[in-house]
């Protein structure tokens, strides 16, 4: 089981709504996938109605929503679409994305941590989508983080880990969950960071992009089990070949 | 959590079988592993891994190099006092020693401080015995200024201070504390400490915790190997280690091994710790921490010194002297321990020289940092 601030979750998979065709295929991905807790964009909720053909049915579907900061390109945009997802959906997690960036849409370090700051004091839940910076997300802990989510390449990109090396440091210090966010475009790249150590894996786009999102909702879920597993069971390691003589130590036989 | 709770949290007998039982697999897994935590800390320490100690030597050498290249830190101990309100039975200084006492006043430690700094030294240590009264936190008030005139970096090996005290002196300069536990095992700690505030097991071993906190560069912990089990005292110091670096990831580290020597009134070591054990011992932390400072004392014969010195060492003295005002006047038999290696810092740099080492006298600029 993983656990995120008081909430228990028995899936590492975590998925994301957009980029659907439909709602119903959504749904239906979601649903193979096995995933219990879904991110959402604050700015795709109709704030008048405060319904939409995504929010209702997922809400009835039974998993826990996680809104998201996406759009924000500050920390005062992010605070403030933070407390309207409270208001509206009367939760107090938050996905805190901040990217000025319309380009690479390049998590902003600095607006970030600002926001992070704020949003803890206020009692939010807050989980921060950055770089796999190690020292900000040992700053972004410090200020009272619930998670990091640190990302394996440009969101939406479906490259992979580009940043493995330095996700395995940000695994390796981390006291909060560490879920690997944003760029992660085939099963067996949620296998590798699975393995590596991290506790959950948010995928959206390489499950909505695919021809079968429902049958590759399947998949993600094997593949994240596996490399859970794996790391558990504790990667055998390569052998290196046994130097015979003895130049450095020599002189403790004399 | 403190660092006491989390010692009592572990079971040592449970700790010792798991080291004296480790395998040559869980040895080689060790040395396969990239990145060293504290089960290869536990494999390295154990007895599976003397067979590897030429390999673990090997991937000594290169991490250290590849961290630290070729640089070796240099500094010396500058003994202020020699009183101490304490009674260690392994250390010279002891209360009840029949022993001349002396404390540095202004104009005597600055002729100490002219000698050392003619040696090339820019990197000082200052010791003193415990002695709260007399060589408490007014009289480091008033020294550290004075030293901090003449050297840029400056570390203190005293009685551990509060952490309001420890921030004050930073503000005046400090900037590495060394607090060295002894031992991990309250029994024996107890043995061995037996009169005065040293008694206090957990005020000292929560110390560190309060440099940290107080926000000096560097920490330095430390056992005397040969008061117990040198693998499992090691083994918990490493996991000190692990604790304070994972709660206060800004600081610097730096360990000291060194070996009971004989001292006035002192005892001999309980526990042997050989030649090939401390060769285990800097190798087995060097692979365990690649950004750790490993200090080497001249406690160790001229012969051993150089073959270690390129194993994993980033921090050495030369030429030292452990009783205040010895920098000035040599012979006045106020040591706290006898040292080993007498030669000068000119002789052990050409040393170190030899061994495609570097000497480097100063290593930090305080003016750089907080302004
Ligand atoms: S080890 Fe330190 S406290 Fe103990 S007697 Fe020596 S100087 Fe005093």
């Amino acid at each position: 089981m993983l656990t995120i601030a008081d909430h228990q979750f028995s899936s590492r998979l975590f998925t994301g709504t957009g980029k659907f065709s439909t709602s119903a295929l959504m749904l239906e991905a979601i649903a193979c996938s096995g995933s219990e807790l879904v991110t959402m964009a604050m700015k795709r909720l109709d704030l008048k109605t405060g319904s939409d053909d995504i929010l209702q049915p997922l809400l009835s579907s039974g998993v826990k929503l996680l809104p998201n900061t996406s759009g924000a390109r500050n920390a005062k945009e992010a605070v403030f679409a933070a407390e309207l997802a409270r208001e509206i959906l009367d939760t107090p997690w938050i996905k805190l994305e901040i990217h000025p960036d319309p380009k690479y849409l390049m998590p902003d370090p600095i607006e970030t941590l600002e926001a992070a700051k704020i949003l803890c004091d206020k009692g939010f839940v807050v989980l921060p989508y950055v770089h796999a910076d190690p020292v900000l997300c040992r700053r972004l802990e410090e200020v009272g983080c619930a998670a990091v989510m640190p990302l394996g390449s440009p969101i939406g990109s479906n490259q992979g880990l580009a940043t493995e090396t330095f996700l395995k440091m940000i695994i390796e210090q981390a006291k909060v969950p560490v879920i690997v966010d944003a760029g992660i475009g085939a099963p067996s790249q949620a296998t590798r960071v699975m393995e590596l150590g991290a506790d959950a894996v948010l995928v959206n786009t390489a499950i909505a992009s695919s021809r079968d999102p429902a049958a590759m909702g399947r998949c993600f879920a094997a593949a994240v089990q596996t490399g859970r597993d794996a790391y558990l069971a504790g990667l055998g390691h390569v052998r290196s070949v046994a130097s015979e003589t003895s130049p450095l130590t020599g002189f403790l036989n004399e | 959590m403190s660092f006491l709770s989390y010692l009592q949290g572990i079971s040592r007998e449970k700790l010792k079988l798991a080291l004296y039982s480790a395998t040559s697999d869980d040895v080689e897994r060790a040395l396969n592993s990239a990145e060293g935590d504290l089960n290869s800390l536990l494999a390295l320490l154990s007895p599976a891994a003397e067979p590897y100690i030429e390999q673990m030597a090997q991937q000594s050498v290169r991490l250290t190099r590849q961290r630290f290249g070729a640089n070796i830190g240099m500094f010396l101990p500058l003994y202020l006092s020699n009183l101490c309100a304490n009674e260690c039975d392994y250390c010279g200084f002891s209360m009840s020693n029949k022993l001349k006492r002396k404390t540095l006043n202004g104009p005597e430690l600055e002729a100490e401080m002219a000698v050392i700094k003619k040696l090339g030294y820019d990197s000082i240590l200052l010791v003193s015995g415990e002695h709260e009264t007399k060589v408490g936190i007014d009289y480091f008030k008033q020294v550290l200024p004075q030293v901090k005139n003449e050297f840029s970096y400056l570390a203190m090996e005293v009685q551990p201070l509060a952490e309001h005290e420890y921030a004050e002196l930073v503000g005046l300069g400090l900037d590495a504390v060394m607090i060295y536990q002894e031992t991990y095992n309250p029994q024996t700690y107890a043995e061995h400490h037996t009169r005065g505030k040293k008694k206090d097991f957990a005020y000292r071993l929560d110390t560190p915790e309060r440099v940290a906190k107080a926000g000096v560069d560097k920490v330095g912990l430390g056992v005397l190997l040969g008061l117990d089990d040198w693998r499992l005292d090691a083994l918990l110091l490493g996991h000190h280690l692990a604790y304070l670096e994972s709660k206060y990831w800004r600081t610097r580290y730096s360990v000291s091994l060194p070996r009971l020597r004989p001292c006035t009134g002192g005892i001999t070591p309980k526990v042997e710790m050989t030649d090939k054990g401390l060769v285990q011992l800097i190798c087995a932390f060097r692979l365990f921490n690649q950004q750790l400072d490993i200090s080497l004392s001249t406690r160790e014969s001229p012969e051993l010194r150089d073959n270690l010195f390129s194993l994993g060492i980033t921090n050495l003295s030369a030429g030292s002297s452990t009783q205040p005002g010895g920098y000035v006047n040599p012979d006045t038999q106020l040591d706290q321990f006898e040292i080993s290696d007498d030669r000068t810092p000119v002789q052990v740099s050409h040393a170190m020289k030899q061994r495609g080492l570097n000497p480097v006298w100063k290593d930090w600029e305080s003016a750089w940092i907080g302004g």
